[in-house]
């Protein structure tokens, strides 16, 4: 039995790993997620047509970060895997729900005609609505913190369910179609193109809003978040975080308006990056909030290893298949309607 | 009323439902894709257009039937969570890895290879285009070595020690990924997703045959299913017989269960039929063959077999439901040795394609391999109870602090989900199937944009030697 543990500290490169699949989770499903929140408002069926043909080759794996997330989750930190899940029941079986709507409607509306194939249009712009609103939720309540007492979930049926919850979700929605919009710009031209663009521009306003909203409410909610962020000498390292988001804000506003194609998509990641870290520096160590930490549920160290292994070799190759996928199926969706 | 449901029952019958929705298709996509990596090699090499409308035709299927796969797939790797949540963190250390696995050598590798597989026709080579196909036939057996090795360890654990606080902790990877029934359980499911495969293609192309459609393919289709069905299903009962005696040694109350023995008896009869009552411990209305079981289980005809009364009441498998289970699933293997060992007959007299009643046996036979596949899984999975990780952890002690009525809620919405998407999915691979191989003519749908698709593509139009 090998057990790297007496030279690695294992709970938390495992903790760095399962933040980054999810987040790679949140960046690849986030854009097709987002295809299908902005489905129905596109200008015409061909640009619908378009839009579906610019995420088909990669929903599939895109979602498979989220099993990552949720396997890698089980296997490096079960303890935390089994509190978060019946406590988030409902949300996420309704995700999953809508990831099942969306997901065959790829398949399905291809093949459908007439009204059946408007059918499975609003089969893959709810559904998508439906797992990236849950989505946001389950971030929403997952912040407010869990109850646990022992080994288990001790809240009830409906702790995740409140109006910050609620707003949260809305958030991501947003976040999400922000990343769908500006894909769209790249893979899309013609009047696919410019609705895209002009989606893009208000989608970005309300992100802002949202941000906005979270950053003030996370410290205002939390005296622990907020002694970590605002005491000295703390605010000084962190300021970094809060202005690198504004400049991303104003590029993005900016690039949008030059009429740039490829930049607006790569500066949205870049605020959900900020995002993301933000979220992380407020709720580190804790893998269920404020009960359990990421140490208190990491799994037997021997187990932490042999994924390890696994992982600091399979991850790159992984890395490097997807991007020649993506790679494969570079440049813009074609102008010319082929039906 | 709503807070009296079981939540134990509930959350069982949950995840029955969700993995018995889910194996339909993994079962018929392990085979498939395997199927398909053969005919575009076959393609490649003989430059026969059959070949490839074989493969433009069931590339289609195989992803409706992936995608299912693929939604269903996503809600297993979360119940373990919501719905088993005190195994999840008990059995985590040991099956958390083994999970883990699976999604970074098998998942990743299918869903990226399968859009190259599916849209790059025109974006990549001949020979690109083969290495995916091949990539995922790869990628689904891998997945199902990870998948089975982590349901093998809940049969027949071992490699690792229970510590105080109750956990489960590994000590010996080998032994656990390589635990006693692992290769048996493996290489029955690989096969039975062969010939769940074989048996669809197969009653397809007799399909055609009837109907006089797509002769060229539908000979192809039907002679390779025949082969599978001709030399893969004795193989099939040969390994089910060493699995048989594999659980025997491991999980004796299953045997006893399938066989329907309450007393331990040396020389013991088969119990062909009957009714195996748990109350009364008894087999009644059981149809004998005197010594036979104890022939086929000990390979003497009065060696002992060990009956149900051996475990006190509340450690046996409900006997009834693995009895009937076992007898189904034995038939069903039954048929389709009798489809094999037909083909053979007539295909020394030359008439494997044109008995009437042969395509319609073989039409009729189509579903078999799911069935046999449901309820092979029935008679594992409910032999093995009241245990989840057999002697270690109890089912009803393993469920998650979940409400008896979010589970009832949840329950309900899956099943009108399933019903819905299965019920849609059955719909559009019955019309493509009707649409059948071959120059059929572009219809509105993604099947030409996989040719020429939404993309403009600068390799093509540099390359162009494949088209």
């Amino acid at each position: 039995m090998f057990n790297f543990a007496e030279f690695l500290d294992l709970p938390l490169i495992w903790y760095g790993l399962i933040a980054t699949a999810i987040f790679l989770y949140v960046l690849l499903d986030g854009f097709d997620l987002g295809v299908g929140i902005l489905f129905p408002f596109a200008p015409t069926d061909s640009c619908r047509d378009r839009m579906m043909n610019s995420v088909a080759p990669f929903w599939d794996g895109n979602e498979t970060w989220l099993v990552l997330g949720g396997g890698g989750l089980f296997a490096a930190f079960p303890l935390a895997y089994a509190i978060i899940m019946p406590a988030l029941y409902m949300p996420v079986i309704l995700m999953l729900l809508g990831l099942i709507f969306r997901g065959v409607a790829f398949e399905f509306r291809f093949k459908a005609t007439g009204r059946s194939r408007r059918f499975w249009d609003y089969s893959f712009h709810f559904g998508s609505l439906v797992a990236a609103f849950t989505q946001g939720m389950i971030l929403g309540a997952f912040v407010r913190g869990i109850k646990v007492q022992g080994r288990s979930y001790a809240g009830g049926a409906f702790d995740w369910l409140n109006a910050y919850s609620v707003m949260v979700g809305m958030a991501l929605v947003f976040g999400y179609a922000l990343l769908g919009a500006t894909w769209l710009l790249m893979k899309t031209d013609g009047i696919t193109h410019i609705w895209a663009r002009k989606c893009a521009k208000y989608v970005l306003g309300y992100v802002a809003i949202f941000i906005g909203i979270v950053s003030i409410s996370m410290p205002a909610m939390n005296a622990g978040v907020k002694a970590l962020w605002f005491s000295t000498p703390n605010i000084f390292y962190l300021l970094p975080i809060p202005v690198f988001t504004a400049v991303m804000f104003v590029m993005n506003w900016r690039n949008l308006h030059k009429g740039r194609e490829y930049s607006p998509f790569f500066l949205s990641i870049g605020i959900f990056l900020a995002g993301y870290l933000g979220l992380g520096i407020s709720l580190f160590p804790w893998l269920v909030p404020f009960a359990v930490s990421f140490r208190q549920a990491a799994a037997a160290p021997e187990s932490q290893s042999l994924l390890l292994v696994g992982t600091a070799v399979l991850l790159p190759v992984i890395l490097g298949y997807v991007a020649y996928c993506y790679y494969v199926f570079r440049g813009k969706t074609s102008d010319e309607t082929l039906y | 009323m709503i807070s009296t449901f079981d939540p134990v029952l509930l959350a069982r019958i949950q995840f029955a439902f969700t993995i018995s929705f889910h194996i339909i298709f993994p079962a018929f996509t392990i085979g498939l894709a395997s199927w398909l990596a053969v005919l575009e090699w076959r393609w490649l090499r003989t430059h026969n257009k059959v070949y490839e409308d074989i493969y433009r035709m069931w590339v289609k299927i195989f992803a409706v039937t992936f995608g299912m796969g693929v939604v269903s797939g996503v809600v297993m790797s979360f119940q373990f969570g919501t719905n088993w949540s005190v195994f999840a963190d008990r059995a985590g250390n040991v099956l958390g890895p083994l999970l883990g696995y699976e999604v970074l050598t098998a998942f990743f590798l299918e869903a990226s290879f399968l859009g190259v597989m599916l849209f790059g026709w025109n974006r990549v080579g001949r020979k690109m285009h083969f290495a995916a196909t091949l990539i995922v036939a790869v990628g689904t057996l891998v997945s199902a070595f990870w998948i089975l090795s982590a349901n093998s360890w809940m049969q027949t654990p071992q490699g690792f020690r229970v510590g105080d606080n109750g956990l489960l902790y590994p000590t010996n990877w080998i032994k656990v990924i390589f635990n006693p029934s692992f290769p048996y359980r493996f290489f029955h499911m690989v096969i039975a997703s062969y010939l769940t495969t074989a048996f669809v293609v197969g009653g397809i192309a007799a399909y055609y045959l009837r109907c006089n459609r797509h002769i060229k393919q539908a000979r192809v289709m039907l002679g390779m299913a025949m082969i599978m069905a001709i030399f893969v299903t004795p193989i099939q009962v040969v390994l089910g017989d060493m699995h048989g005696l594999n659980t025997l040694k491991h999980q004796p109350a299953k045997i006893s269960a399938i066989e329907g023995i309450w007393n331990t008896e040396r020389g013991a009869a088969l119990r062909l039929f009957g009714w195996p009552d748990q109350a009364e411990e008894k087999t009644k209305y059981a149809i004998e063959i005197p010594k036979l079981s104890s022939l086929i289980l000990t390979h003497s005809l009065n060696g002992e077999v060990k009956g149900l009364k051996e475990w006190p009441r509340d450690d046996r498998p409900p006997a009834v439901w693995v009895f009937w289970s076992f007898r189904i699933m034995v038939g069903l293997g039954i048929l389709m040795l009798f489809t094999g060992v037909s083909a053979v007959i007539l295909f020394f007299r030359k008439q494997l394609f044109n008995k009437p009643w042969f395509q319609r046996w073989c039409m009729a036979m189509t579903p078999v391999g799911f069935a046999a596949v449901l309820v092979g899984w029935a008679v594992t999975e409910i032999g093995r109870q009241p245990y989840v990780v057999y002697g270690v952890v109890r089912t009803a002690k393993a469920a998650s602090p979940v409400m008896g009525s979010q589970l009832a809620l949840s329950l309900c919405a899956f099943i009108v989900t399933y019903v819905f998407i299965f019920g849609a999915g059955s719909y559009y691979i019955i019309r493509l199937i009707g649409k059948g191989p071959g120059d059929s003519e572009k219809t509105n749908s993604i099947d030409d944009l996989k040719t020429p698709p939404f993309f403009r593509n600068p390799a093509s139009e540099e390359g162009g030697e494949h088209v």
